[in-house]
């Protein structure tokens, strides 16, 4: 689980994870305070995306080999 | 006088030559219904237009026939536009008709129609072959012009809702001939290079016939055809084209289609916060439990004070219970202020503190929380979890959102 990033949708479903897991509170206290952990991790990682996301926006454009080509699309409103 | 005698063929001219200047029969509208319809390997059209009395023989020749929009077919009510001549090899006349109009409604509205109801037929609508779109849209292919207020619109919502997401433009002109075999390239291009992860087709409002390309065939067969999730976007809300009906989802406006194709961001930051909340609460009151089974042990040792014939056994007893205490005591204090440090560090970093703003979690009777109205009926008992406390609560209707 840690050590490989996780896309921001299976960072959420982790969180789910952990959080029922946590719920159940049949978990000795080492493993309840690792998953509390992580789950911290995985919250603040995605804020994090959150907050420093920055829109992209590109034209697409037919290269010489037919793949594409991407382009600074600006908008023309 | 000795009367003249003719040829078949010079008696057909002369009337052919006497219709010919009439000027009324040069230029015809003439209402009917169409029967016996052929449509012959040459591109011309044969048909009779008839009444509950007479009947007019017709040709529409190929030139014209391929102006039409709608399928005509015997039956129909119909106005036909054209000349009248005489076919002298027959020694016949009818109407060389160059348009036809159905009766009633529009032929833009019947070529709807009739394309509707094929498509139907062969299964392009069915709700089988539509696919789910993607929850988290890393990209987002845009086939539409890359002028007007759709495109502009569409950016502005996607940056202020998902802003993580690639908004991917592929140019295409939206209206006049041009229009469906630019659309069509543009989704199987996204298709072979997969340029995104979902694809918005469409354009922003205008006449039935600025909205013509997303009623074409060819455009409803890419849409059909293509791997990645289409959603169609075309004109206001009213409005409804074929590709609407085939699109694996249909979006009211391109701003709409913005909408559905990502979560909006606020919806993720409090759910982020809701399991902020979720796992303090539950750590909590792991972290309650373990004191208060350390309290039940501490007191028993005061309870089971021994008896002092065995005061050596009791001295090295004691001394193992005094350790074994302190470390349990120690390693319940350290938990706990590895706990503190996390959640400062968690209420440090971020906005999602905010519980009191009527923030609940609904779960059913096993604990689990509650994701969608589908699961739940009338008479359901559930608990509502809010930021104090909790409320046993019973489902009394449901109503699911469109």
């Amino acid at each position: 689980m840690a050590g490989k990033k996780l896309s921001f949708e299976q960072s959420l479903s982790r969180l789910e994870e952990i959080v029922r897991h946590l719920e159940k509170g049949d978990l000795p206290l080492s493993e309840s305070l690792s998953l509390y952990e992580e789950g911290t991790g995985l919250i603040k990682s995605c804020s994090k995306m959150l907050d420093e996301a920055e829109q992209k926006v590109v034209k697409l454009k037919k290269g010489p080999d037919r793949a594409p080509v991407e382009l600074p699309f600006e908008d023309e409103n | 006088m000795e009367q003249q005698t003719l040829t078949v063929t010079e008696l057909n001219q002369y009337i052919k030559g006497l219709l010919d200047l009439d000027p009324m029969l040069g230029n015809v509208a003439v209402r009917g219904e169409l029967s016996n319809y052929k449509i012959y390997p040459s591109g011309h059209h044969y048909f009779t237009l008839k009444d509950s009395e007479s009947s007019l023989r017709c040709v529409m020749f190929k030139s014209s026939a391929v102006k039409l929009r709608f399928r005509p077919e015997s039956g129909m009510g119909v106005t036909a536009y054209g000349r009248i001549a005489v076919y002298p090899r027959d020694g016949a006349y009818q109407l060389y008709c160059t348009g036809l109009m159905p009766e009633g409604a529009g032929d833009l509205q019947v070529a709807f129609e009739q394309l509707k109801a094929q498509l139907a037929a062969e299964g392009l609508f069915d709700r089988a072959h539509k696919k789910p779109l993607p929850a988290f849209p890393g990209r987002i292919a845009i086939i539409t012009s890359s002028a007007g207020a759709a495109v502009h619109d569409m950016i502005r919502i996607l940056s202020h809702r998902w802003p993580m997401a690639q908004a991917v433009l592929l140019p295409v002109r939206v209206q006049g001939v041009e229009a469906p075999p630019e659309i069509v390239g543009a989704i199987r291009y996204a298709n072979e290079f997969k340029v995104a992860d979902v694809i918005i087709t469409g354009r922003g409002g205008g006449s039935i016939e600025d909205l013509w390309a997303f009623n074409d065939e060819r455009v409803a067969r890419a849409i059909y055809a293509s791997e990645l999730p289409v959603i169609s976007a075309v004109g206001h809300e009213p409005d409804v084209t074929i590709s609407d009906y085939v699109a694996d989802a249909r979006a009211s406006t391109p701003s709409n289609a913005a909408e559905i194709v990502v979560p909006d961001q606020r919806d993720i930051r409090d759910a982020l916060e809701s399991f902020s909340i979720r796992q303090d609460q539950a750590l909590r009151k792991k972290l309650m439990s373990l004191s208060q089974q350390l309290d039940a042990y501490r007191s028993k040792r005061v309870m089971t004070d021994p008896a002092a014939h065995i005061d050596n056994r009791r001295i090295s007893l004691d001394h193992v219970r005094d350790r074994l205490v302190a470390a349990e005591e120690r390693n319940l204090a350290s938990a706990q202020q590895r706990f503190v440090g996390l959640a400062a560090a968690l209420d440090a970093m971020s906005p999602l503190r905010v519980l009191g703003r009527g923030y609940a979690i609904a779960e059913d009777g096993q604990g689990r929380a509650i994701k969608s109205v589908k699961s739940l009926s009338p008479g359901d008992a559930l608990t509502v979890e809010l930021c104090d406390g909790r409320a046993d609560c019973l489902v009394r209707a449901v109503k699911e959102n469109e």
